[in-house]
């Protein structure tokens, strides 16, 4: 069973194609480096190395993405921004996938009656601005704890997973497969769990994944504007924010956390695209043992 | 037939649809013994599959099984059975094998696996019994290196091989009755011939029952010992294989006879019953094949005729039992008038 793991794993990768294997490489540095920040990054997060001397400095030897106006190590807040946007991101995502899941499986297996109000409830949700509702939430709420964060961009961001989720689940429970399960004695509960959920993981993935970009830039984006993280906490987009409050001088300042930024969003939307592709189970190579019907057919001709 | 494993009484089956209701499966009555092999054959749209689902009570909402069906499965009846209970049966005690085994199979495990999974729900059986249960199983219906080919997906493996895995998850708990939904419907004629040996070879082994769903006339003559055919939601005849096949009585079994290709006759142009298999919703008057029959008389318009017994074990819905004389004047069906 765990060579087994490790089997399709090889596979997966190798199926992924070179671009995407490169955008899961960078993704996998950048959280390592997030998770070790605190061993590799220069400096303490909010040191303030030198008001006088070493404030706006350029990058340097000693300081490879420069300082900021309170002299701050730049590439230390960046290590230690990723920390914060990552796990948001990714938490809130998750959070996303799960309550989307459950959700779309449950009106998706139940039908009838229950699907139309889940899903009427779902189309008025979706009928509220996701940006203009946490702009409003975090405005009133200000500052919010990190925590409070990754739930309100989690539980703004299920919709689409669980209508994607019951779309599939949908589909399957009209498949063969499913009345044969339900023909062998499999109860409602081991049919939604065993053969409906597998079956809906992989576009629950994907858009998981694509799902991550979108929420650093949303996340950027609110912190952009001073009602996300708040200082002295750095995230890239409390980061970036500052940078270009700053004198047009100081370029590094925020240059530095845009590109992290843009490169971890193009590295999950790569990663997305082609796990899209490759996690269809139907890519799977063709068995290579004969079967005796088949050497038959062959003789024959 | 004393004591039948299962008997079927008066099952009425019915959908409720924005477009009426249609009455798939209406007043259909059969028995079927210990150890026997039963052909159940008709067009497309007759109400085979539908009997069969409403054996295992698969019927979806909107379709239900109407109040006065009886089924009688090893004494039990089927229709006041819990829904626990129920489950225990399927799988178990009927097991169902469906036409597109690459449909039948779900895509995201191996095939060794989903065996496995039906000693594990029935059984309780432990993970490493359950595999190996796999294993034996995928032996027994003549896969040549199990061990390998249980780890494998369905789409990893060919139509025939597939169709080999969905019977042997049918045959896990060893049932009594295995109903075959068009087994071999979906395969090439040379596969086909050899799940039909498969599923004989298993039926001596272990002394099933089989129901066999089929429109392929040719599958019913080498595989089945007792016949029923279909039509219109309906039983129209009833015989042993022999009967029918020497002398079919209803004139749609006739039809469904001319239409089958048969060495020495090559040459000739093939038969084919005019008209198609009416709506559910709407069933004819009188005989429901009197508009696609060539010997429809006045009365047939009428009087829905009864299953008539036209001599030992064969039962007929056909009013010529009682006026034989009409079969001499075959005239074009009304269908095909216009």
């Amino acid at each position: 069973m765990f060579t087994d793991a490790i089997d399709r794993t090889r596979r997966l990768l190798h199926g992924l194609g070179g671009p995407a294997r490169v955008a899961l490489v960078v993704l996998l540095c950048f959280y390592a480096l997030a998770l070790l920040a605190p061993v590799v990054a220069p400096y303490a997060p909010s040191q303030q190395l030198d008001i006088v001397a070493l404030k706006n400095q350029p990058p340097s030897f000693a300081h490879w993405f420069g300082t900021d106006r309170v002299s701050r190590d730049v590439l230390t807040r960046t290590l230690y921004g990723a920390r914060v946007s990552l796990s948001v991101a990714t938490l809130a995502m998750l959070v996303a996938a799960v309550v989307g899941t459950t959700y779309g499986l449950v009106a998706g297996t139940l039908g009838g009656a229950v699907d139309t109000v889940m899903m009427r409830f779902l189309d008025a949700l979706l009928a509220i601005p996701r940006v203009l509702l946490l702009i409003a939430i975090l405005a009133l709420w200000n500052p919010v704890p990190l925590s409070m964060l990754v739930l309100l961009l989690g539980l703004t961001g299920w919709f689409d997973v669980s209508r994607l989720v019951r779309a599939e689940a949908m589909a399957m429970r009209e498949r063969e497969f499913v009345v044969a399960a339900r023909s062998l004695g499999a109860r409602r509960g081991r049919i939604m769990l065993r053969h409906l959920l597998p079956n809906v993981l992989v576009p629950v993935i994907v858009t998981t994944t694509l799902g991550i970009g979108n929420v650093i830039v949303l996340e950027a984006g609110l912190s952009f504007i001073g009602i996300g993280v708040h200082e002295p906490t750095a995230s890239w987009g409390t980061m970036f924010q500052e940078g270009t409050a700053a004198f047009a001088g100081t370029w590094w300042a925020a240059l530095f956390p845009g590109i992290a930024i843009v490169v971890t969003v193009l590295c999950f939307n790569v990663l997305g695209d082609a796990l899209r592709a490759v996690l269809d189970p139907r890519h799977l190579p063709r068995s290579r043992i004969a079967a005796p019907a088949a050497t038959f057919a062959a003789v024959a001709e | 037939m004393n004591n039948p494993l299962l008997s079927v009484q008066g099952l009425r089956t019915y959908f409720y649809t924005g477009a009426g209701v249609a009455r798939a499966v209406d007043d259909v009555s059969f028995e079927i013994g210990a150890g026997e092999t039963v052909g159940l054959v008709g067009e497309s749209g007759c109400g085979k599959s539908v009997t069969a689902l409403s054996i295992l009570r698969l019927i979806a909402s909107p379709g239900r099984i109407e109040p006065g069906s009886r089924m009688l499965f090893e004494g039990r009846d089927l229709l006041a059975l819990s829904e626990e209970d129920m489950r225990h049966i399927r799988g178990n005690r009927i097991a169902m094998i469906f036409q597109e085994p690459m449909t039948a199979l779900n895509p995201v495990f191996t095939v060794g696996d989903q065996i496995a999974e039906v000693a594990r729900v029935h059984d309780g059986a432990s993970r490493r019994d359950a595999w190996n249960k796999a294993v034996e199983m995928l032996e027994l219906v003549g896969i040549p290196a199990p061990e390998e080919r249980a780890k494998e997906y369905p789409h990893q493996m060919s139509g025939g091989m597939r169709q080999r895995v969905v019977i042997a998850m049918a045959l896990v708990m060893k049932p009594a009755l295995v109903i075959a939904d068009e087994p071999t419907t979906a395969l090439d004629v040379t596969i086909q011939a050899q799940i039909i040996d498969l599923l004989k070879d298993l039926q001596q082994r272990f002394g099933t029952s089989i129901l066999l769903i089929t429109h392929d006339m040719g599958v019913v003559a080498e595989s089945v010992s007792r016949v029923i055919v279909m039509y219109g939601g309906e039983i129209v005849e009833q015989a042993t294989v022999d009967q029918l096949f020497a002398k079919p009585h209803h004139p749609y079994t006739e039809g469904l006879l001319s239409a089958m290709p048969r060495v020495g006759h090559e040459r000739e142009r093939l038969q084919t019953i005019p008209g198609t298999v009416p709506p559910p919703t709407s069933w004819p008057s009188g005989c429901r094949f009197h508009d696609r029959c060539p010997y429809a008389w006045e009365r047939t318009r009428v009087e829905h005729p009864p299953l008539y017994e036209v001599e030992a074990g064969h039962l007929s819905r056909c009013h010529l039992a009682q006026e034989p004389e009409r079969r001499l004047q075959p005239h074009t069906p009304l269908v095909a008038q216009s």
